[in-house]
C-alpha cells in the first residue's frame, strides 16, 4: 500500500457541518479521502455515515463546509455535472434506487442509457456485468421480485456500468446472506483489480468486511475518531479485533453501556412447545416458496433461522403469524392452531417484520405509545413502559424524532422495542439486527438473552450474522424453501468438520446449489469488456437521456395495464355519463295554482303552462298555507296565483296582476324558470290580443327565436365538446403529477439526483409517455364522440387534432408543475384533484361562459387554457370553424406547455435537501 | 371492536396529517379561499350576457330597444350590421344577437306584423335558456309600451308579478357558496380516507397492524371517523366563518340539523374512499378511480345543473350517490328553512346509503387483506 504521504485525495472535506432540523449529523467533519483505495466508513448507526456519503455523490446540497470531490468543488453545479459520470452511488437500503416492476436488464439499460451509451456498447457491458454478477440467468425477472442479494448485485451492476472512478457504496450488504456478500466483495475485488485508479467508499456495519478495506474512517456523533489502515487502528487501540477496536474507540459513557453477551446453559421443559409447525408449505402459483417445513420451538428456546435472502425464511415467519394463509401444513403457537382471527394469541406475539414498517408520520414516542395502546397496555403503565423500551434501546434521545429522519440501525432498534413493547411470550424478529452497529447488536442480544432465560420468552429469529447465530439454542439452515439441517450451532459446526459456522453455512448451501455458486475470481469469462465505458463529451441537453427516462416510464406503464386502461376506458364512460347528464334545459318542473277566479281565460292562461314541456302541473294550491307549505319541502318550484275577478278585468282592459312564486333556492333553475314563465306570460297577451284584434292589429309582432349549432338543443352534442377538454385535463395531468412524486416518496428520485440528467431532459421524459397516452385518450375520446354517440363533428379536424395535441401538452405540464414543489403522492392527489377540477368545470367556460364571470374567477378563466380549448372543441365541432378562424384561442395553448416545464424545471431541485 | 383501538388509530391518523403541511394547506385553501373565489366568480345567473344588435331599422323603436337592455344582466349591446353577425357568434364573443328587420316601426303600426329574429348560441346553455326569455319579455314589453302610446288600440294591461322564494334576488352565490363547500366535502372525505389506506400498504404498515389485536373493521372505522372529523370541522368553519360570515350568505334553517346530515354523509363517503382503495392497487390508480368516481358525483348531483333536467336514467342512478340526498337537504335546510319534518327522507336514505356503503367496503377491505 502506498504510503499516506504520495497519495493524491479523491475527495476533500473541509469543516462540513450538515443538520436536519435541529439535529446534527455531520459536526465540523474534515477529511481527506485518499485515491485509488478501498475506503471504510465505520461507526454506530446515526453518526453521519450516510449524510457524508451522499454529500460526497452530490446527492444532497451541501448546507456549510466544503467538499471537493475529483479535484472541484461540489457546491458548484457545472462541476457537479462535469463528474456525476465519474461517479457511481449506491444508496442505503436493498434497492432502494431500482424500479421494482421493471426487469433486471431494464434497469441495467435504464442506467447505462442515462450516461449515454449507445445500445450496442450498452448490451455488450450489461451482458458482461451480469454474467460476473452471477445475475445472467435472471435478465427478465422484475427486480422486485429479487432477493435482497441479487438487488444489491443488481445494483452494483448499475452503478459500475459507466466505468466511475469513485464508487460510493452505502452499507451494500446490509440484510444481505453470508454467500453473496462474499460474492459481492470478490466481485469488487477483481474490479478493482482491472481497474486500479477506482476509488471505493463504503460504509458498513460488518466489522469482518471493514478489515478487508485498505483504509478507514471511525465515526461518532458526527465527528471522526481515528483514520488509518485496519492495522494502524488496531494497533492505536491495541484490540485484537477491529470490533473490539470498534468498541475501544467509542466515548467511554457508551463502552460503558457495551458487555459481551454470555449465554447461560438451557433449562427447557422438553413438552412445553411454544412453536410448532408440521409440514408447512406456501405456494405461489407453481413456485413454492416454502417446502414441507417442520420444527418445534420449545418454551424459552432462542430458535435461529438461518439462509440465504429468498429461501422463505420470511414466508415462513409470516405464516406462523397468521399473515399468510398457509398453502398446506399446520402451524401452532402455544398449542393451539395459527387463526388470524384469535385476538388473544396475537396479543402474545410481537413481530417485527423485515421491511421498517412503523408509522413515519408519527415520532418515536408515539409509535411506541400507540403500539403500547393497541396491545392494550394499562394506560397509567404506558408512559413508564415507553421511558423503558427507550431507555433499554438507546433511544431517549431520538424520542421525538420521526423514523424518516433516523439511520437504519436506529429506526430496527425502534422496530425491536416496538414489537416488545407489550412484553409478548414469542418473538418473531426477521432479521432485527441488519444494519445495526456491533454495539448495539450486543446490546440487543443481552436483551434477548435475558428475555430468554429469566421471562422464558421464546424467541424466533433470522440473521446473516454468524456471531448471532452461535448465540442461539437451536439454528435451522433453510435453502430454496427447505430447511437443511436444524441443530445447536456447535453441532452443526461439527457435522460438517467446518473451523467456523460460516464455512459450514457456505458448505451446505454449496452442497444445495451442487455447483459451486458464480465466484468471479474463478470464472474463466474474460473480465471487464475491454473497451472502456465512453465518456461521451458533456452535453446540456441530451436527447438520448431523455429517451431513457421516457422509456423506462413506458415500461412502468405497460406494466400496469390497469392503470392505462382505467385512463383510457374510464373517460369514455365519463364522456357519456357527463355529456348525457348535463342539460341546462330545463324540464319537468313541478307547478301548481291557486286559482282565485276560476274562470274560461284563468284556465286558459294555466293551460298555457301546463301545456308547455317545461311544466308538469301538480294538484292545484288550497290556500295560502299550502303554498307555502309545498314550497318549503322543495315539492313545488313554480306557485300561480290568479287573483279574483280576473277574466273580467282582462275582459274590460283594466289592470290586474298574476303572482307568481319561484323556488330561489337553486337561483339558476330559478332564473330559467323566470324566463319561461315571462315569455308563456307575453305570448299569452299577445295571443290574446290577436283573438281580439285581429292579426293585422297595430301593435301586433313576433320574436322567432333560433338556437344555432345545436337546433335540437341535444344535451350530447351541447356537452360533448365541452366535457372533453375537461376530461383530457384531469386524467393526463393526474398520471404525470403521481409519476414524479411517487419517485420521491419511493426513493428512486436519487438517480435523477446523481446522474447526468438535467431537469429538463427529466421531466419531458417523464411527460413523453403521459403525452403519448393522453393523445391516444383524445383520438378515443373524438372517435366515440362521432361515431358512437353521433355528436356532428362540422369543422376542421387538423385544428381539433393540433389543439388536442398542444392541450395535452399543457396538461400532462400541469401535472408536472403540482409535482415539482410536492413530496407526497396524497398530496399530490388533492392538490391536482383541487387545481383542475374546480377551474375545468367552473371557470372555463363548460357551463358559465368566461365572460360572464367576475373577480378572481374571471382572471382564472382568461387565463387557464381549458378556456381556449372549449372554444376550439366547440367551434370545430358545432360551429363549422376552421384553423383560421380559431386562430387566436391557439396562442395560449401553444406558450401554456413550454411556460409550465419551465416553471416546473424552475421549482424541481436537483439534489436532496 | 374496541372504542379504545379505534380512538387511538384514529389519532395517529391525525397525527400524520399534521406531517403533511402541503395537504394542510392544501385543505386550508380549499375550505377557504377556493370556497370564496368560486362563489363570487360565479355570475347572477345572467350576468354580463354579451349581446349584440343588428340593426336594420334604426327608428327610435330599434333604438329604444336596444337601450333597454340593461347592466347586471346584460353587457352594453354593440351595434353590429348583418355581415358580422355571423362572424362573432362563430368565434363565441356574443349568446345573443337581435336581428332587427328594415322598416320595423312603420310596420309595426301599419299592421303589418313583423317579425324580429333572436339568434342564440345553443351551446352556451345557461345563458341560452333563461336569457332567451329574459330577451323575449323586454323586447316584447319595449315594443308593446310603443304600440300602446302610438297606436290605440287598447291592448289589456295585465301585469307579472313574478316573486323569488328563499332569495328574493337570485343571488347564484348563496347557492355556489354552499355547494362548493359540499363539494369540497365529498372530494376531500374521499381522498383523505381512501389515500390514508394505500399508503398504509404502500409503506407495509398494514401488514404491522394485522400481527396486532385489531381487526379490519377496527382500522376502517379509525379511519373514517378521523379524517371525518377534520372534514367535519373543516365544513363548519367554511360555514360559519365563510358563508356565514365572510360572504353573508344568511341560512335559513337549522345549522345543527345541517350539520347531523353532514355526518350521515360524511359516513357514506369516507366508506367510499375505503372502498376505493381497496379495489386500487396503488396510487396511481386511486388517482385515476378517484376522477372517474368524483366527477359525475360533483356534476350529476344537481349541484351544477338542477336534477330535473337529466335524463332518467341518470337521475336514478344517482339517487344511488349520498351526494344528490346531501345537496337535496342542504337546499332544504339551508334556503327553504325546513326543519327535520321536511328533509326527513333526504336523512333516511343517507342513512340507507352510508350503511350499504361502509357494510361493502367493509367486506372488500377485509377480502383484500387476505
Amino acid at each position: 500500500m502506498a504510503d499516506a504521504a504520495e497519495t493524491t485525495h479523491v475527495a476533500r472535506l473541509k469543516s462540513l457541518v450538515h443538520s436536519y432540523g435541529k439535529r446534527i449529523a455531520l459536526d465540523d467533519v474534515s477529511l481527506d479521502i485518499p485515491e485509488g483505495r478501498m475506503v471504510g466508513l465505520i461507526g454506530p448507526d446515526g453518526v453521519g455515515k450516510s449524510t457524508l456519503l451522499s454529500l460526497v455523490a452530490g446527492a444532497r446540497s451541501i448546507q456549510k463546509g466544503e467538499v471537493q470531490v475529483l479535484g472541484g468543488d461540489m457546491r458548484g453545479s457545472g462541476h457537479r455535472s462535469r463528474v456525476c459520470p465519474a461517479i457511481a452511488y449506491m444508496p442505503q437500503g436493498l434497492g432502494r434506487n431500482l424500479y421494482p416492476t421493471l426487469s433486471v436488464f431494464e434497469n441495467a439499460d435504464f442506467f447505462g442509457s442515462l450516461f449515454g451509451q449507445r445500445s450496442d456498447e450498452r448490451q455488450a457491458r450489461i451482458r458482461s456485468l451480469l454474467k460476473r454478477t452471477g445475475l445472467a440467468g435472471f435478465e427478465d425477472r422484475p427486480a422486485g421480485k429479487l432477493s435482497g442479494g441479487m438487488k444489491q448485485k443488481l445494483g452494483l451492476c448499475c452503478a459500475l456500468l459507466h466505468d466511475p472512478n469513485l464508487l460510493i457504496l452505502d452499507e451494500p450488504t446490509t440484510g444481505v446472506d453470508p454467500l453473496s456478500r462474499r460474492q459481492f466483495w470478490n466481485l469488487i475485488d477483481d474490479i478493482r483489480a482491472e481497474r486500479p485508479q477506482l476509488s471505493v467508499m463504503v460504509a458498513t456495519a460488518y466489522m469482518e468486511e471493514a478489515a478487508r478495506f485498505d483504509w478507514l474512517a471511525a465515526m461518532d456523533a458526527g465527528k471522526i475518531l481515528a483514520t488509518g489502515s485496519p492495522d494502524e487502528i488496531l494497533a492505536k487501540t491495541g484490540a485484537s479485533t477491529l470490533d473490539d477496536a470498534f468498541i475501544a474507540l467509542m466515548p467511554a459513557e457508551k463502552r460503558a453501556a457495551h458487555h459481551a453477551v454470555r449465554l447461560p446453559p438451557p433449562v427447557f421443559d422438553d413438552s412445553d412447545f411454544a412453536i410448532e409447525a408440521d409440514g408447512l408449505t406456501m405456494r405461489f402459483g407453481d413456485f413454492t416458496a416454502v417446502d414441507n417445513v417442520s420444527f418445534r420451538i420449545r418454551r424459552g428456546e432462542i430458535f435461529g433461522f438461518l439462509g440465504s435472502n429468498g429461501c422463505g425464511k420470511t414466508t415462513t415467519m409470516k405464516m406462523l403469524t397468521g399473515l399468510l394463509p398457509a398453502s398446506g401444513g399446520t402451524a401452532r403457537l402455544f398449542g393451539r392452531q395459527v387463526d388470524p382471527r384469535d385476538m388473544d394469541v396475537r396479543r402474545r406475539v410481537g413481530y417485527m417484520s423485515q421491511a421498517f414498517s412503523l408509522y413515519t408520520e408519527l415520532t418515536v414516542r408515539q409509535n411506541l405509545d400507540l403500539h403500547a395502546r393497541l396491545f392494550r397496555l394499562p394506560p397509567d403503565a404506558i408512559p413508564a413502559r415507553i421511558e423503558e423500551m427507550g431507555r433499554r434501546f438507546r433511544l431517549l434521545d431520538v424520542m421525538d424524532w420521526l423514523p424518516d429522519a433516523l439511520p437504519l440501525g436506529v429506526r430496527q432498534r425502534l422496530s425491536l422495542a416496538v414489537a416488545l413493547v407489550h412484553s409478548p411470550e414469542v418473538l418473531i424478529l426477521d432479521e432485527p439486527t441488519s444494519g445495526v452497529d456491533p454495539v448495539a447488536r450486543d446490546q440487543l442480544w443481552e436483551m434477548l438473552v435475558e428475555l430468554s432465560r429469566k421471562d422464558r420468552v421464546t424467541i424466533f429469529i433470522s440473521t446473516h450474522f454468524m456471531n448471532e447465530s452461535e448465540r442461539c439454542d437451536r439454528i435451522s439452515l433453510m435453502h430454496a424453501g427447505r430447511v437443511l439441517v436444524s441443530d445447536t450451532p456447535a453441532a452443526i459446526r461439527d457435522g460438517r468438520r467446518a473451523a467456523t459456522l460460516e464455512e459450514a453455512f457456505i458448505g451446505y448451501l454449496e452442497g444445495a446449489i451442487r455447483e459451486p455458486a458464480p465466484s468471479p475470481g474463478q470464472q474463466d469469462e474474460p473480465a471487464m469488456p475491454t473497451v472502456p465505458a465512453s465518456r461521451r463529451h458533456r452535453r446540456n441537453f441530451d436527447p438520448r437521456r431523455l429517451w431513457s427516462y421516457s422509456r423506462r416510464e413506458a415500461l412502468e406503464l405497460r406494466r400496469d395495464p390497469i392503470r392505462a386502461t382505467l385512463a383510457l376506458i374510464g373517460s369514455v364512460i365519463l364522456m357519456f355519463v357527463v355529456g348525457y347528464g348535463i342539460n341546462m334545459d330545463v324540464q319537468n318542473l313541478s307547478f301548481a295554482v291557486l286559482d282565485r277566479d276560476d274562470t274560461v281565460t284563468s284556465r286558459d292562461y294555466v293551460a298555457d303552462i301546463a301545456g308547455s314541456r317545461y311544466f308538469i302541473e301538480q294538484p292545484p294550491l288550497r290556500n295560502y298555507d299550502d303554498l307555502d307549505n309545498r314550497m318549503r319541502d322543495g315539492s313545488l318550484k313554480l306557485a300561480i296565483e290568479i287573483p279574483p275577478g280576473f277574466a273580467e278585468r282582462v275582459a274590460r282592459g283594466s289592470d290586474v296582476e298574476i303572482g307568481a312564486w319561484i323556488d330561489g333556492a337553486m337561483p339558476q333553475r330559478a332564473e330559467t324558470i323566470r324566463g319561461y314563465v315571462q315569455g308563456m306570460h307575453a305570448g299569452w297577451i299577445a295571443r290574446h290580443a290577436r283573438e281580439i284584434y285581429g292579426d293585422a292589429a297595430a301593435g301586433s309582432f313576433s320574436i322567432e327565436t333560433r338556437f344555432r349549432y345545436n337546433p335540437g338543443i341535444e344535451s350530447l352534442v351541447a356537452m360533448v365538446p365541452a366535457v372533453i377538454p375537461l376530461l383530457l385535463l384531469l386524467i393526463p395531468a393526474m398520471l404525470a403529477a403521481l409519476s414524479v412524486v411517487r419517485e420521491k416518496e419511493l426513493g428512486s428520485i436519487v438517480n435523477f439526483y446523481v446522474t447526468p440528467v438535467t431537469r429538463l431532459e427529466f421531466l419531458l421524459g417523464k411527460q413523453a409517455p403521459y403525452l403519448a397516452l393522453g393523445i391516444a385518450n383524445a383520438v378515443l375520446l373524438w372517435l366515440f364522440a362521432v361515431f358512437v354517440f353521433q355528436v356532428p363533428f362540422t369543422g376542421s379536424l387538423s385544428a381539433f387534432a393540433l389543439a388536442a395535441v398542444l392541450y395535452v401538452a399543457f396538461s400532462t405540464a400541469f401535472g408536472l408543475l403540482v409535482s415539482s414543489f410536492l413530496s407526497s403522492q396524497i398530496a399530490a392527489i388533492f392538490g391536482t384533484t383541487l387545481m383542475t377540477i374546480i377551474p375545468a368545470v367552473q371557470f372555463s367556460g363548460m357551463i358559465d361562459p368566461v365572460s360572464s364571470l367576475q373577480g378572481f374567477g374571471a382572471l382564472i378563466g382568461e387565463i387557464y387554457p381549458t378556456t381556449y380549448f372549449n372554444i376550439i372543441s366547440r367551434g370545430t365541432f358545432s360551429k363549422g370553424l376552421s384553423l383560421e378562424d380559431l386562430g387566436s384561442a391557439f396562442l395560449p395553448l401553444v406558450a401554456a406547455a413550454p411556460l409550465l416545464i419551465a416553471a416546473a424545471a424552475v421549482f424541481l431541485k436537483k439534489q436532496a435537501g | 371492536m374496541r372504542p379504545g383501538t379505534i380512538l387511538h388509530l384514529g389519532i395517529k391518523e391525525l397525527r400524520g396529517l399534521m406531517r403533511d403541511p402541503a395537504l394542510i394547506g392544501f385543505i386550508i385553501y380549499a375550505f377557504t379561499i377556493a370556497v370564496y373565489t368560486e362563489a363570487k366568480a360565479v355570475p347572477e345567473t345572467l350576468n354580463n350576457a354579451p349581446i349584440a344588435i343588428v340593426d336594420e331599422d334604426n327608428s327610435p323603436l330599434s333604438r329604444r330597444i336596444g337601450d333597454s337592455f340593461l347592466a347586471p344582466y346584460f353587457k352594453r349591446p354593440v351595434m353590429i350590421t348583418a355581415k358580422d353577425m355571423d362572424d362573432r357568434m362563430d368565434a363565441g364573443v356574443d349568446t345573443f344577437a337581435l336581428d332587427i328587420p328594415p322598416n320595423f316601426q312603420s310596420d309595426l303600426i301599419a299592421g303589418g306584423a313583423p317579425v324580429i329574429q333572436l339568434n342564440v348560441d345553443a351551446t352556451r346553455m345557461t345563458q341560452a335558456f333563461s336569457g332567451s326569455g329574459y330577451v323575449q319579455s323586454i323586447v316584447t314589453a319595449e315594443v308593446s309600451d310603443f304600440a300602446r302610446t302610438s297606436t290605440a288600440g287598447d291592448t289589456p294591461d295585465v301585469d307579472l308579478a313574478l316573486r323569488s322564494r328563499f332569495n328574493p334576488e337570485l343571488n347564484q352565490m348563496w347557492f355556489a357558496s354552499v355547494m362548493n363547500v359540499i363539494n369540497n366535502v365529498t372530494m376531500l372525505s374521499i381522498i383523505l380516507t381512501g389515500t390514508a389506506l394505500i399508503r398504509e400498504r404502500e409503506h407495509g404498515t398494514i401488514e404491522h397492524l394485522l400481527v396486532m389485536p385489531v381487526s379490519p373493521a377496527e382500522i376502517m372505522l379509525a379511519k373514517v371517523w378521523s379524517m371525518g372529523l377534520v372534514v367535519f370541522c373543516a365544513t363548519l368553519f367554511s360555514l360559519v366563518i365563510m358563508v356565514q360570515g365572510l360572504l353573508q350568505v344568511p341560512i335559513e334553517g337549522s345549522l345543527v340539523l345541517f350539520m347531523a346530515g353532514a355526518v350521515l354523509h360524511l359516513l357514506a363517503t369516507t366508506a367510499m374512499g375505503i372502498a376505493l382503495a381497496t379495489v386500487a392497487g396503488s396510487m396511481p390508480q386511486f388517482g385515476l378511480l378517484l376522477m372517474l368516481v368524483l366527477l359525475p358525483l360533483q356534476i350529476l348531483s344537481g349541484a351544477t345543473t338542477p336534477r330535473e333536467s337529466m335524463p332518467e336514467v341518470i337521475q336514478t342512478i344517482m339517487f344511488a350517490a349520498p351526494n344528490t340526498h346531501f345537496i337535496l337537504m342542504a337546499q332544504g335546510i339551508l334556503y327553504r328553512g325546513g326543519g327535520f319534518s321536511v328533509v326527513w327522507p333526504q336523512f333516511l336514505w343517507l342513512g340507507v346509503i352510508a350503511a350499504v356503503f361502509f357494510g361493502f367496503s367493509l367486506g372488500g377491505f377485509r377480502r383484500s387483506l387476505r
